[in-house]
């Protein structure tokens, strides 16, 4: 997986990768004669002269101060606001709109038209096709990063911001909030997952749905789900009326999702009992208390949230 | 026989007293300007350990040497030291002792209030990191954005340190910014007319420009925030109709500025020591002081480019980028200039010429990224990443700290009358120099892999980890080089060479006294003839004015604001301790706002009002 600007994956990206190696290139190419100027005054063979060179400062500075630099700045910047003409709108019409919604330290992901899709910290968007995502934040100011796809965009608490995505191949795109947003900040990772537009259908249709009722020993899970408080935070839809919090995200589809704790573990048997057995070790000042449930709980809890698919 | 009952009559006038009082009572621009570099020097160091502490965290993925509050405390730290508390200081300091020297003055304009700046910058650093002690240090970062500095994200302390100890600081910088503004236009040797400033002189005046438009918004975005986090008000709380960009709007209004007023008395460290050492005259020297002044301007127009990512409108994004973009030019200005002025001189190659030789290359590469970051769509893409704090460390690091050690290689034998070992002076600067690109060097390709600034661990597997440990690596070495300017002022205080008057066969007005200067600094008031009056061959130095002080009164030459035509003779004031009074008082009051404690602010701002009114009483130099 990756996170880097220069292994883009989509036209947004692509475009800003290709601005980066050309302006990158022109910025190496004033270092290189500049340097090479400085080079040239420090070694340059001097005489038994007694007095300095005569310079005509006018000329000199006129020229490679402010003549040529001013003609290479124009030339970059008609380059900016070309990408930054091409970038503001996506290259075609848009059938889908995300929401993402900032949470210290969390991404919670919504899919309005279909108010029961509600996952956390994984966006899952057809591939191949420009997707629009409306950004806001419930506390305080963060900034959508995926940098394979697309420049980053603030999620400022007032304002409805916006910014689309489009991932040329389907595949997972690793981001990252990049804003300062207080202790956890640097466990606030997202991925975003590209399918084939059938498959992703396929997937919105099924977090559409309520849990399936827990059996056997996921039904006892539960019930230590709720004995522990965990529904104080959490919610999850098995249908009808669901009790529930807000705090933490929604675990109902929560065995569909690759990784926990906004990217900080993987989502299997271990990485789930560590984070329930001490999540204030693993991400410390988060909001989810150390539970320490006995292993027998803790064997139940898993099988509640295994099933959760 | 007269000339030296005269010279005993000046040392006894311009004495300290009550010397026992030293400390506490002197006016003397040196003594304060040396205090200015030795406190900055510290709160430089205290960063410099906070930076450490955290490549060590950095060094590996996944690292648990900090916990992130630990870790959020000392980024925030950090960046607040460097900039405020040693940065901007610094650089105060080398001004309050060479620009008066360098004017050819006896003193600043105001000396009380200069001794007042000192005392309340010491106060209001003593009272940001007395945050440290309760174990609430400021966690917002240095731009401590809304809402996260607010009570509800931050309901600690740390932040209340902050806000208010800047505040406070602001204060100093205000008077200190005042002083030299004044002192430049109205206490310079006869015939050094505005063309024939000295260009670290220009680069002062227009830093102090900068100050007095700038930093009231920082003030302002303070005192609102405090009144947000313990009033109930809500500039900044979207929720009650307040803004969270207001805040940013009105931090960079002055931050970006802010980046100038450290980085142009930097640049006239440079300007200054470039052709001393090339042995010639500044090539294009009234460009260069054009281009310090265009820098000044356009700084005020670029505060948008933090804020690329916020959501603005294209038109916006536009405006700020092509002004972005000019701001560039002026710096090419100067860039051309220097290696002009090299490359058709005779280079000596003594430490403070290495220093301002590595200065251009590292000025240049945080210059260059600097200009990509004005094409809109890349900065959105890297901003808030590795990549920046790449940039700004070349700019600052680079634009800032090298021409700061050019300029105590340079001025420190002034000071102390000890020239420091020059051939341990170059090991200093290739330890330096090289421990910096290996620090910061591979922050540019992290940052373009997609690692984000301000988090205290990061995972494996990015890419990211080889590059970061080299970072760490690279950040000692850089420790290393920073230990051995130390060692090697210390023993220049012991067994350095003496310096005499004109170590460097420099050209401004400074060396025309001795090394240290006795506290008169000129025993005759220097006149001026040309742009560089030690080199200039004319025999009007010696003129005999204010050579024998008129009834035991301290005085110093008013001139004319653009031909530097004497004017008058300025009676300067006695070494008094009410500046020390007037800060203590100052930061008495601002402990007590950071305790809510109203008597304690009544009685201190009570006092403070006692304290001024005593200071601006006619006392009998004001008749004289």
């Amino acid at each position: 997986m990756s996170q880097s600007t220069l292994a883009p994956a989509g036209p947004a990206a692509e475009r800003i990768a290709t601005l980066t190696w050309l302006i990158t290139g022109l910025a190496a190419a004033v270092m290189l004669a500049v340097l090479a100027y400085l080079a040239v005054a420090i070694l340059r063979r001097r005489g038994l002269e007694d007095e300095p060179r005569a310079v005509n400062g006018a000329f000199v500075v006129g020229v490679f101060g402010v003549g040529l630099p001013l003609a290479i700045l124009l030339v970059t910047f008609g380059f900016a606001l070309n990408a930054l003409a091409a970038l503001v709108y996506p290259p075609s019409a848009t059938r889908l709109t995300v929401e993402v919604i900032g949470h210290e330290w969390w991404w919670e992901v919504r899919y309005p038209g279909h108010e029961n899709a509600i996952t956390a910290n994984e966006v899952h968007i057809p591939s191949g096709e420009p997707v629009q995502v409306r950004l806001s934040s419930d506390d305080v100011i963060h900034s959508f990063w995926v940098p394979q796809l697309q420049a980053k965009m603030d999620v400022i608490p007032g304002r409805a911001n916006r910014t689309w995505l489009q991932a040329d191949q389907p595949g997972t795109y690793r981001g990252q909030c990049a804003e300062y947003c207080g202790l956890q900040h640097a466990h606030m990772s997202l991925l975003v997952v590209a399918e084939p537009p059938d498959q992703f259908e396929r997937w919105l249709a099924a977090q559409s749905r309520p849990a399936g009722p827990p059996q056997g020993q996921a039904a006892r899970g539960l019930q230590a789900f709720a004995a522990s408080g965990c529904l104080a935070c959490h919610t999850i839809r098995f249908g009808g009326d669901s009790p529930g919090g807000k705090i933490g995200p929604d675990l109902t589809h929560l065995a569909s999702r690759q990784m926990i704790a906004a990217g900080t573990l993987p989502n299997n048997p271990a990485g789930l009992a560590e984070w329930i057995a001490d999540a204030q070790f693993v991400k410390p000042g988060n909001k989810m208390p150390a539970m320490h449930p006995d292993p027998e709980q803790l064997r139940d809890l898993l099988a509640l949230l295994q099933s959760l698919s | 026989m007269a000339a030296l009952a005269d010279r005993e009559l000046l040392i006894k006038v311009w004495e300290t007293h009550p010397k026992a009082l030293s400390p506490f009572v002197t006016v003397d621009h040196k003594k304060i300007g040396a205090r200015y570099l030795v406190t900055a020097f510290l709160f430089f160091l205290a960063g410099g350990i906070e930076a450490l502490v955290m490549r060590t965290q950095l060094a590996l993925p996944e690292n648990r040497l900090l916990d992130p509050e630990t870790y959020n405390q000392l980024f925030s730290m950090h960046g607040t030291t460097m900039i405020f508390l040693f940065a901007t200081p610094i650089l105060s300091g080398f001004g309050n002792y060479v620009v008066p020297l360098m004017l050819g003055a006896r003193d600043m304009a105001f000396p009380r209030l200069n001794a007042f700046t000192y005392w309340v910058f010491l106060f209001s650093g003593l009272f940001i990191y007395a945050s440290f002690l309760i174990g609430s240090a400021p966690d917002g970062g240095w731009f401590a954005y809304t809402p996260l500095s607010g009570k509800a994200a931050s309901p600690g302390p740390g932040l209340d340190f902050w806000a208010l100890g800047l505040v406070l600081l602001g204060i100093s910088t205000t008077a200190g910014a005042l002083n030299f503004i004044v002192s430049i236009l109205k206490v310079r040797a006869p015939g050094m007319s505005v063309d024939r400033l000295p260009l670290f002189i220009w680069n002062v005046l227009v830093t102090a420009l900068a100050v007095i438009f700038a930093l009231p918004a920082l003030t302002l975005a303070c005192l609102l925030l405090e009144l947000d986090r313990n009033f109930g008000t809500h500039f900044f709380d979207p929720a009650a109709g307040g803004s969270a960009l207001l805040w940013q709007h009105l931090f960079w209004f002055f931050g970006h500025p802010d980046v100038y007023i450290i980085f142009l008395p930097a640049v006239g460290i440079v300007s200054s020591v470039v052709p001393v050492f090339s042995r010639r005259p500044m090539v294009g020297h009234t460009f260069v002081a054009l281009a310090t002044v265009t820098t000044g301007v356009l700084s005020f127009g670029v505060w948008l480019h933090h804020m690329f990512a916020t959501g603005l409108p294209p038109i916006a994004l536009s405006f700020f980028g092509v002004v972005t973009t000019l701001i560039a030019v002026p710096a090419g200005v100067q860039i051309i200039a220097w290696i002009t002025t090299m490359w058709s001189g005779r280079p000596v190659w003594r430490t403070p010429l290495m220093f301002a030789a590595g200065f251009i290359v590292l000025f240049l590469i945080g210059g260059l990224t600097g200009v990509m970051f004005a094409v809109v769509p890349f900065d959105q893409q890297i901003t808030d990443s590795y990549f920046v704090v790449a940039h700004f460390h070349y700019v600052l690091f680079g634009g800032a700290v090298f021409p700061i050690f050019a300029g105590l290689y340079y001025w420190l034998p002034k000071m102390t009358g000890r020239l420091m070992n020059d051939r341990f002076g170059q090991v200093n600067f290739w330890l330096m120099f090289t421990g910096f690109n290996l620090t910061f060097m591979p922050m540019h390709i992290v940052g373009m892999l997609g690692m984000p600034r301000r988090v205290y661990t990061y995972p494996t597997g990015l890419g990211w980890d080889g590059t970061n440990l080299a970072e760490t690596v690279g950040a000692f070495l850089l420790g290393v080089g920073i230990l051995a300017f130390i060692a090697n002022f210390l023993w220049s205080l012991k067994a350095g060479e003496p310096a005499g008057p004109n170590p460097w066969f420099a050209n401004t007005l400074e060396w025309a006294t001795s090394s240290p200067p006795e506290d008169y600094n000129f025993e005759v008031m220097p006149t001026v003839a040309g742009r560089d009056p030690l080199w200039d061959t004319h025999d009007e130095l010696g003129r005999p004015i204010l050579a024998r002080p008129r009834a035991l009164q301290r005085e110093t030459l008013g001139t004319e604001l653009l031909e530097a035509i004497p004017q008058n003779v300025l009676n300067m004031p006695q070494d008094t301790p009410l500046p020390f009074v007037l800060a203590f008082c100052l930061a008495v009051l601002f402990v007590g706002l950071l305790l809510q404690q109203i008597a304690l602010c009544l009685l201190a701002g009570l006092a403070s009002i006692v304290v001024v009114g005593a200071w601006l009483w006619p006392g009998k130099e004001a008749q004289a």
